[in-house]
């Protein structure tokens, strides 16, 4: 990914949200950007190692990221981080006392709520953090205002010395809108102060510049009130009044047309005047928030009579649809039936499912082999290894859990577990993320834990973005390259019990596992194969089924790829009198790169090679 | 809600090029002057998972989400990815189908059944439905990545602009690429909009 030309000022472009933040981040003259990849933040840093004239980087974690930014902040640079709403649960250390010392050079969080649930492992409302920190928290409702907000927050944050929390939604990363965009300005960082009761937060500094932390509170309050960006619309049909902020106002605004709307752009803190002006011009308030009743519960303390989530969900989007009856029963009108076609139709699940030649099937495909085991599992495409044909992972929490949690299942079993082998699954990234930690607390303190260490170059799940281990950085040029089973050494596994092997190797991969969880102490396998949708996979000879010779026993749907199909199904009865259905089965050959897996376990030797003539020069590598 | 709203849901699984084709008919309706949000939910990992890209546009759009029973025209790249989302279209509303089954994994393993005739049920449940055959089309053509385009040029007439305005986004598109690329697209543009609108036209027929 080399810089190019960014577009022009005064275009109007078709931006996503993720997109406007990384334009105005430009815009603003920034100098560092850092982010580790998450759902539905990525794309930020992604768009931003497009633009030139900043340093833009895959950090190693969200925590590291926001370090990063401090530290560019503190020289005067304007500097930026982006995670998702759990990244910034990592980055919690470095904001509570970021937050004491306070931005230098301007400094934005944006921090991406998954509202709903679409690519993590809960929903929580990030909006908690400007309450926790004491950090101003602005909130757009489309990709225009997720841009000028950005610029915005710049300015706000070396006005006032403050980090500054942008809050996004999936509904604001991944909808695309028009963005009218402007120029970037350069901003030469005024250089690094010494200044130890600053900078050095040991407890007497810290004291000292806590109380201005509810100083600033109060002054951004002050900014809230007059703030174009907090905007109360008197409408026409006040019956119902409404206080909404992000995606919400967007929902509110489709539902109730000529209702009056307080609509915060900066959430926190909130402005109490104008809360009180909406309150006294409608009959009934409802406050809009997706996900915690934070806001409501705030309104209702300052002694304004609302409704929120006594009327309206708890958890997941809003939309109007959800609104429009809410209110409805709300106020006691009539609530028109929805209408019969309206209903969905019950049509198979269809889960995201690993690519055709994943190594991670191989591994999946062992383990569901292996019997008395408690494996625990963590985040990346290799989740995906809970769900079926593998049901292989008995556990998945958060980055790097694997690893505590496998360890903890360790010290904590009786007897009814005793004979179980512990086995603990986590990919390159992840590992290097949080999970080199609780590996350290394994082989520390004497655990007895297998873990697989799934090192596929890349970090999948979130679009195949550099890591450490895979020699390359945010712009795809030439980076040191970290050796992990060095790392893993480093970390006190012993070197004879560090194995690395091919996870498309099934009789070795099984082999190594079944001896490594017999023998007491940690060990660390690292199975080893790119991830088939970056550069580094080469695809192999495709696959095909030769039909006469399928006996239709079904092996090798077990490996879960999803280029094999069944062609049809037979009940027959075995000699034992046991019925049994039988899967004949073909290859989709256009979908088959070839990786062998299906092969391994097909009995009757029934999947061969596609011949030669038959197929593209340019993908054969045997 | 708004009236003056065009709402258009593409579906099918990742990988596909959904949001691709979301994305050029955004691209047409912005050049055509209008208000644009487009917004899609992939699930987690990369590929064979649902996705639907949400396309509204108009004077002024303001949620981004469409809802169920509000769909003018549905465009599934999958059966019953079809099937799965016709709850969406609004009564008289039409949905073109490319015939495409794809069976996943939780199928093939028996667990679930696919449909017998996805295109057939939403007909019984009352929608207005075109199906045909995108890939068989493209690969006439003699290239199964001209699908896309094929998908496009059948949604082609059922725009609230001019059939051109998506072709000259599509040229766009593809004009880095060639003269020869950019044919075969007018080609496989042009091959959608008649396969539509053959089978609309027997349809009519029939009906009469």
């Amino acid at each position: 990914m080399a810089a190019v030309m960014p577009a022009p000022a005064a275009q109007r472009l078709l931006l996503s949200g993720n997109e406007a933040v990384a334009r105005a981040v430009w815009e603003s003259g920034v100098r560092v950007a850092a982010a580790y990849p998450g759902t539905p933040a990525t794309e930020i840093i992604e768009s931003l190692a497009r633009y030139p004239d900043l340093h833009a980087e895959w950090s190693v974690n969200e925590k590291v990221s926001m370090e990063v930014a401090l530290g560019a902040s503190m020289t005067g640079a304007r500097a930026f981080c982006a995670m998702k709403h759990v990244g910034l649960n990592v980055a919690s250390d470095c904001l509570m006392t970021m937050t004491i010392t306070g931005a230098y050079g301007g400094l934005v969080i944006a921090v991406a709520d998954d509202v709903g649930l679409s690519s993590s492992q809960n929903e929580q409302d990030s909006r908690y953090w400007g309450r926790f920190a004491h950090l101003p928290v602005l909130e757009p409702a489309d990709s225009q205002e997720a841009y000028e907000m950005t610029k915005f927050a710049f300015g706000l944050s070396e006005q006032y010395q403050t980090p500054v929390l942008l809050r996004l939604t999936t509904r604001i990363c991944h909808v695309k809108g028009l963005v009218s965009v402007g120029e970037r300005i350069a901003h030469e960082p005024s250089g690094f102060v010494k200044n130890p009761e600053r900078w050095v937060m040991v407890p007497a500094h810290a004291k000292l510049r806590i109380p201005s932390l509810f100083q600033r509170d109060e002054t951004l309050r002050g900014v809230s009130e007059a703030s174009p960006l907090n905007i109360l619309e008197a409408g026409s049909e006040r019956s119902v009044g409404f206080v909404a902020s992000g995606p919400a106002y967007m929902h509110v605004k489709e539902a109730f047309p000529d209702a009056p709307v307080l609509k915060l752009g900066m959430s926190h803190p909130w402005p109490p005047e104008k809360m009180r002006a909406l309150a006294a011009m409608c009959d009934t308030l409802v406050v809009v928030e997706e996900t915690e009743q934070l806001l409501e519960t705030e309104i209702r303390a300052a002694g304004i009579a609302c409704h929120g989530k006594d009327v309206l969900p708890r958890m997941g989007e809003l939309s109007p649809q959800v609104l429009l009856p809410a209110v409805d029963r709300l106020l006691g009108r009539p609530v028109p039936p929805p209408a019969p076609a309206a209903a969905p139709v019950k049509v198979f699940p269809r889960p995201p499912t690993l690519c055709a030649s994943c190594p991670h099937m191989g591994i999946y495909y062992t383990l569901s082999q292996i019997k008395n085991t408690i494996i625990t599992g963590d985040i990346g495409c290799y989740t995906l290894g809970a769900g079926h044909p593998w049901n292989a992972l008995d556990t998945t929490i958060c980055m790097g859990a694997t690893m505590g949690v496998a360890l903890g299942i360790d010290k904590g079993r009786g007897e009814v577990d005793k004979n179980k082998r512990i086995i603990a699954v986590i990919g390159d990234s992840t590992f290097m993320h949080m999970g080199m930690q609780g590996l350290l607390d394994i082989t520390y303190n004497k655990g007895n834990v297998t873990v697989l260490l799934l090192d596929n170059n890349t970090t999948g799940m979130t679009g195949g973005q550099a890591t450490p281990a895979s020699g390359r950085d945010i712009h795809g040029k030439e980076a040191p390259r970290v050796d992990l089973a060095r790392v893993v050494e480093a970390l006190g596994v012993p070197n004879e019990r560090i194995k690395v092997v091919d996870p498309y190797e099934l009789p070795i991969l099984f082999k190594t596992i079944r001896d490594e969880i017999k023998i007491e102490g940690p060990s660390v396998i690292i199975a080893r194969r790119p991830c088939v949708l970056i550069d580094d996979f080469k695809p192999f000879r495709p696959y095909l089924v030769e039909e006469d010779k399928c006996t239709g026993c079904g092996n090798c749907l077990e490996v879960g790829c999803p280029a094999i199909h069944v062609t049809r199904r037979e009940k027959v009865v075995k000699p034992s009198g046991r019925e049994v259905e039988l899967a004949f089965v073909n290859i989709d050959n256009q979908a088959c790169t070839g990786c062998g897996l299906c092969v391994q376990p097909c009995a009757p030797d029934a999947i061969q090679h596609v011949p030669r003539r038959d197929i593209p020069i340019h993908i054969v590598k045997t | 809600m708004s009236q003056d709203i065009t709402n258009i849901l593409v579906c099918g699984i990742g990988g596909q090029g959904v949001m691709t084709a979301t994305e050029i008919l955004a691209e047409a309706a912005i050049a055509e002057g209008h208000d644009v949000k487009k917004t899609e939910v992939a699930g987690m990992a990369q590929r064979g998972g649902v996705v639907t890209s949400h396309l509204r546009f108009g004077r002024k759009v303001l949620s981004p989400q469409i809802e169920p029973g509000t769909v003018q025209v549905l465009l599934g790249f999958e059966g019953a990815e079809a099937l799965r989302w016709s709850h969406y279209l609004r009564p008289n509303g039409l949905a073109l189908v490319n015939n495409a089954k794809l069976v996943p994994p939780v199928v093939e393993l028996g667990l679930f059944d696919y449909p017998e005739d996805p295109t057939g049920l939403m007909r019984t449940a009352g929608h207005r439905v075109v199906a045909f055959d995108a890939m068989s089309i493209a690969r006439e053509l003699g290239e199964v990545r001209l699908g896309n385009t094929v998908m496009l040029g059948a949604i082609a007439d059922y725009l609230p602009f001019a059939p051109d305005v998506l072709l000259a986004c599509i040229v766009k598109r593809f004009a880095r690429k060639g003269e020869q690329v950019v044919d075969a697209n007018r080609r496989a543009f042009a091959a959608g909009r008649d396969a539509v609108a053959k089978l609309l036209g027997a349809a009519a027929t029939t009906a009469a």
